[in-house]
């Protein structure tokens, strides 16, 4: 028996096609979700994909936040329930407070789409076991309101406690996506909760996963490789 | 009807690059003067029935929970007199 891991579809979401192959490449099962239905359907683990749900209407994330479909979520995240979120998906984790701090718009003011280099700061939580901590990594970039904010106490507590997930690794010149793409607070481009099951970040690691596409890394695949581990123990 | 508006602004240690851009635009189009500019939301809410206590205290909560963030906006709540007095 695998993994059965749900992939949220709302309204606008863009990237839901792309995270179910890519749970498929990893070897578990995807499961579609829909934002209307509350009922996971037996689902271990759930994915908010990327993309421009209620158009961003209000501020990316905000409606989605308050679809049936996320009352279910944020119980069972709340119960311990494996959840990622990506990019627009990360923007709704911090819309519900499961993860704290906001997303604003990229402080150039442009939409951005890059390879960008990533360095793992938390290997332990249950979607990057499959990464070495401070492994470096390349995944594709792409938003607008991209820039990671928190106050001060939080981003210190963040720091603290591990929860920094990943950074913008800036240790290389722009030309091979290294920097920090927005403004975002810290280089944070991803954060954990406190017990590790909740994970967002904006990069896209559903779009890394095939040797076929785009750069041709797979960097991104482990991400749905770690996830199967802890849910089947492979 | 009555009418309760809602402006949402960024909190002030909140970095604005639209309103930077707004401000930067101003003196190629010949506004001087101008020093800072920070953008916001107003939303403007048609009330049925009284614009009561308890009423303001529900637009409130709408306010904080849904029409603004409040990790990283501040919002005020008032009622369109001018509105109110014409109906």
């Amino acid at each position: 028996m695998t993994a059965r891991v749900g992939v949220v579809t709302f309204p606008g979401t863009l990237d839901d096609r792309d995270t179910q192959r890519a749970v498929r490449a990893a070897g578990a099962e995807a499961v579609p979700l829909w934002h209307r239905d509350k009922d996971l359907h037996q689902v271990d683990a759930v994915v908010l994909p990327g993309g421009f749900s209620y158009g961003d209407y209000l501020r990316a994330g905000a409606i989605s936040r308050f679809s049936p479909v996320m009352e279910t979520v944020l119980e069972q995240a709340r119960a311990g329930m494996p959840v990622l979120g990506i990019c627009n998906g990360f923007q709704v984790l911090t819309e519900t407070h499961l993860l704290p701090g906001a997303m604003l718009r990229n402080n150039h003011l442009h939409f951005l789409c890059r390879d960008q280099k990533l360095r793992v700061e938390n290997a332990a939580t249950a979607w990057t076991a499959d990464y070495a901590p401070g492994q470096e990594i390349s995944i594709p970039l792409k938003n607008i309101d991209g820039r990671y904010v928190a106050d001060e106490r939080t981003l210190d507590m963040l720091e603290a406690e591990g929860r920094v997930a990943f950074r913008y690794a800036t240790a290389g010149p722009a030309a091979d996506g290294y920097g920090n793409p927005n403004g975002s607070l810290r280089d944070i481009a991803g954060i954990t909760n406190e017990a590790g099951n909740v994970v967002g970040l904006m990069p896209h690691p559903e779009h890394a996963v095939e040797p076929l596409i785009g750069t041709g890394r797979t960097d991104g695949l482990g991400f749905f490789t770690s996830i199967l581990k802890k849910l089947v123990g492979a | 009807m009555a009418r309760v508006v809602v402006d949402v602004m960024l909190k002030p240690e909140i970095l604005d690059p639209q309103g930077q851009a707004v401000q930067r635009a101003l003196p190629r189009l010949g506004f001087e003067g101008i020093a800072d500019v920070r953008q916001g939301k107003r939303f403007e809410l048609e009330v049925e029935g009284p614009v009561d206590e308890a009423a303001l205290a529900r637009i409130h909560e709408m306010a904080g929970t849904f029409l603004a963030n409040t990790v990283i906006e501040d919002f005020t709540v008032r009622v369109d007199e001018a509105v109110r007095a014409e109906s």
